[in-house]
């Protein structure tokens, strides 16, 4: 009997020990990662900064600075003749930007015990100028060459009870509106009509010069294609098999993308191009795999961004030409999301 | 020292619902330790895992830069993965007779995957992680649900469900807050939110492994169970027993109309502005609702009847639909969808759970509780497919009041099962005393 209680009373010792243990040593981990990033915030950044200022003379190129210590996050732009030189970092964090001359719309997540995440255009002074909330993380933006259209993409999260799963919601934002969701246009594949239930549209751009068109990615039934899409028409026309995340070049006749070739579960995603007018598709050389829009720097080049393998949270622009036989150069250090405004 | 599940049916006294009523009112309630200390564990276990699942989409898109669609596929798999494993893990508990050992595999194992998330880099490797640790909820759920019922009165069996399920959704609305909180703080801090979710998991292992007795669910029965007992005899036997075989098909029935909540959050986003500002309070207000209304259902069960308010709970879902497919939104309508989904909870997870092992024979008890949830898993799984072509056919709200019509029939269908169910369980349970 007695045997029995010293036993209890030893296992309730180890509890409270493993307890009080695992609490404690929880709470130095946090107490040091907090320390770490109050002096990461407060030292100077890892690379070349100047405060910023309001939007520099065009052409430059804007996108989301990951140099480590002040001012990561924020977005921030460099001329297009000196990529590589000083960052000029505005007050805004961004998870994805975008921008034109006189326009800049800015995804950002509201860091909070409720969580959010919000659309903001910013003038060129970085001033707010409207802003709405968006249904879950941000993915893709982009603006219309005229700044009058703002398409933005989220991942819909998921959560124990969301049984629903993993989604994206795409809206594009009009002068007198929005268009809602694009889920909700007519899917049309080969002339008819597509009724299927997991369908997921995301990645727009804007055709130049068209205030009506955009091409983005519809998936369903594990089928992904390009689509040409038409706001007054509220439709969705199947153009392309296999095209993610387009962009359209500058003059308007090519597609740049990324193609999947690593079956849905293990994506590995190519960069390629799609000549409009032939329908020629051409894979580039880079063999990492490139998930994010691409941005076409010319007619010629492309931008897009890759993950740093070696610091979690930090990335790295690329920039590779669209002959097949060009390879991928580095074009901007320590950023992502990158914008050329020209 | 136990009160055993061969006595809930025995006796004088269960005849009739009449005296059954009787019964729950004579007997003072008393928790059992036993009870208190699992829902502590399910507590800081929960706190663990969904700390990390509400920060897992940030952290997967956000931080490492990894598109996220193919987590759809894969939780999909789980979902199904773990709905089987149940089962197994159900039945493994009532073979082995010693459910706190098969739970205590089901939590350990979770709290081995949470170690990965310290070193995970890639997909994969967090795919691998997240589908251990569903595995391990899997696992853990039926032995632990098992534990509750022999350690509950009889008189009280889903009022103390209701306990546990307070406790545990305490921490499933706890979890989330921390997290977010410790990236609030630390704006890219994951690894600190892992760490703690680490630490929680931990102390849950150690609080059951140390503090909660091995009870031998079926030891007081084990000779009559012994001769029952042959391999995979689980579900499909289980559709013989004359009670718990109804409940399994009524509990299917209605699973195949519960659409998921998912879908009820999309069309209250849709509707308005403040749901998608809110979008992830929603969850949270759920779990609050549930947990504050768990203990009042439980013992409001004990006194009327499991059933009446098993059903009831479809009947507020019921209502649910009806709220989310009105014309119009605003805040009074998106919070009475909250409250009446969060009662939906409270009155059918923990009800459910007491109902199957009111109706299970002894020495399989586990396996169940494991099936019926199982059903409902499963159901719900077909329900949610159901619903999305539907939802993409006729438009979010002409689908809900569609939803709400067949969840409407399937209430009076099972009304009318569980009816005959009780009553031939009683003659059953009568007979065999």
């Amino acid at each position: 009997m007695s045997g029995t209680l010293i036993a209890g009373k030893a296992r309730w010792a180890i509890l409270l020990a493993v307890t009080a243990l695992v609490l404690v040593a929880a709470g130095i981990y946090a107490v040091g990662a907090y320390q770490r990033f109050e002096e990461s915030r407060a030292s100077a950044s890892s690379v070349g900064v100047s405060a910023g200022q309001g939007l520099p003379k065009v052409p430059f190129v804007l996108f989301r600075n990951t140099a480590s210590g002040q001012g990561y996050g924020n977005a921030a732009t460099v001329p297009l003749s000196a990529p590589g030189g000083t960052r000029a970092v505005s007050e805004p964090e961004c998870d994805r930007v975008y921008g034109t001359p006189e326009t800049v719309v800015c995804l950002k997540t509201n860091r909070g015990l409720v969580t959010a995440f919000e659309a903001v255009v910013l003038n060129s002074d970085w001033q707010p100028q409207r802003s709405w909330p968006v249904p879950g993380i941000p993915s893709r933006t982009r603006i219309s060459p005229d700044g009058s259209m703002i398409a933005t993409t989220v991942f819909v999260s998921g959560h124990s009870y969301a049984t629903a799963g993993f989604s994206t919601a795409t809206e594009i934002s009009l002068p007198g509106g929005t268009s809602g969701n694009l889920e909700d246009f007519a899917l049309m594949v080969n002339g008819e009509r597509l009724l299927a239930t997991d369908r997921n549209i995301w990645g727009v751009t804007f055709v130049p010069g068209n205030s009506d068109a955009f091409y983005a990615t519809a998936a369903s039934s594990g089928r992904i294609w390009l689509v040409k899409g038409s706001l007054s028409k509220k439709t969705l026309t199947a153009v392309h098999d296999n095209v993610e995340c387009p962009s359209i070049s500058p003059d308007g006749t090519r597609i740049a993308y990324k193609k999947n070739d690593g079956g849905a579960l293990a994506a590995h995603w190519k960069v390629a191009v799609l000549d409009l007018a032939t329908g020629q598709e051409t894979v580039l050389s880079e063999k990492r795999s490139v998930d994010d829009q691409i941005e076409w720097l010319d007619n010629q080049n492309l931008l897009y961004g890759l993950a740093d393998d070696a610091a979690a949270g930090d990335s790295n622009i690329w920039k590779l030409g669209t002959d097949p036989g060009s390879q991928p150069g580095l074009f901007i250090a320590h950023a992502w999301s990158p914008s050329v405004v020209r | 020292m136990y009160i055993s599940l061969s006595d809930r049916g025995g006796g004088k006294r269960d005849k009739s619902l009449g005296a059954q009523t009787a019964l729950a009112s004579e007997v003072p309630f008393r928790l059992s330790p036993v009870i208190l200390w699992l829902g502590i564990v399910s507590m800081v276990t929960d706190v663990s895992s969904e700390s990390v699942t509400a920060i897992l989409p940030l952290y997967v898109t956000g931080f490492l830069g990894l598109s996220t669609i193919a987590f759809g596929f894969i939780d999909g798999i789980n979902q199904g993965a773990s709905a089987i494993v149940r089962i197994a893990a159900g039945w493994a508990a009532d073979r082995t007779g010693h459910p706190k050992r098969i739970a205590l595999a089901g939590y350990g194992l979770s709290m081995l995957a949470r170690i990965g998330f310290l070193f995970a880099g890639g997909f994969w490797a967090i795919a691998a992680i997240v589908t251990g640790d569903r595995i391990g909820k899997g696992i853990r759920t039926a032995p632990r649900d098992a534990l509750i019922s022999v350690s509950a009165q009889p008189e009280h069996l889903a009022r103390s469900f209701g306990v546990h399920r307070m406790l545990d959704n305490i921490g499933a609305a706890a979890g989330p807050l921390i997290a977010f909180f410790v990236l609030l703080m630390i704006p890219n801090g994951f690894s600190t939110v892992f760490v703690v979710s680490l630490a929680f998991a931990v102390i849950g292992v150690a609080v059951l492994a140390l503090v909660v007795p091995d009870i031998r669910a079926h030891g007081l029965k084990s000779s009559e169970a012994g001769g029952n007992r042959r391999l995979f005899a689980f579900s499909w036997s289980h559709l013989k027993e004359p009670g718990l075989g109804k409940l399994l098909i009524a509990a299917g029935f209605l699973g195949l109309v519960t659409i998921g909540d998912g879908f009820i959050y999309l069309v209250l986003q849709a509707r308005d502005s403040f749901a998608v500002q809110w979008f992830p309070l929603l969850f949270v207000g759920t779990n609050v609702v549930f947990l504050a209304l768990a203990i009042p259902l439980g013992r409001l069960a004990d006194r009327v009847g499991k059933v009446p308010v098993f059903v009831g709970g479809h009947i507020a879902l019921l209502a649910t639909y009806l709220l989310a497919a009105a014309p119009f939104g605003g805040l009074w309508a998106t919070t009475g969808c909250l409250i009446l989904l969060g009662a939906f909870y409270a009155a059918t997870d923990g009800v459910l759970a007491a109902l199957a092992s009111q109706l299970t024979p002894p020495g399989k008890l586990a396996t169940g509780i494991a099936s019926a949830q199982t059903v409902v898993a499963l159901s719900r799984m077909t329900a949610s497919a159901g619903f999305g072509v539907l939802w993409y056919a006729v438009g979010a709200p002409t689908a809900m009041l569609v939803a709400a019509a067949l969840l409407a029939c399937a209430v009076v269908a099972v009304a009318f099962i569980l009816r005959a169910a009780k009553v031939a369980a009683g003659q059953d349970t009568n007979g065999g005393a």
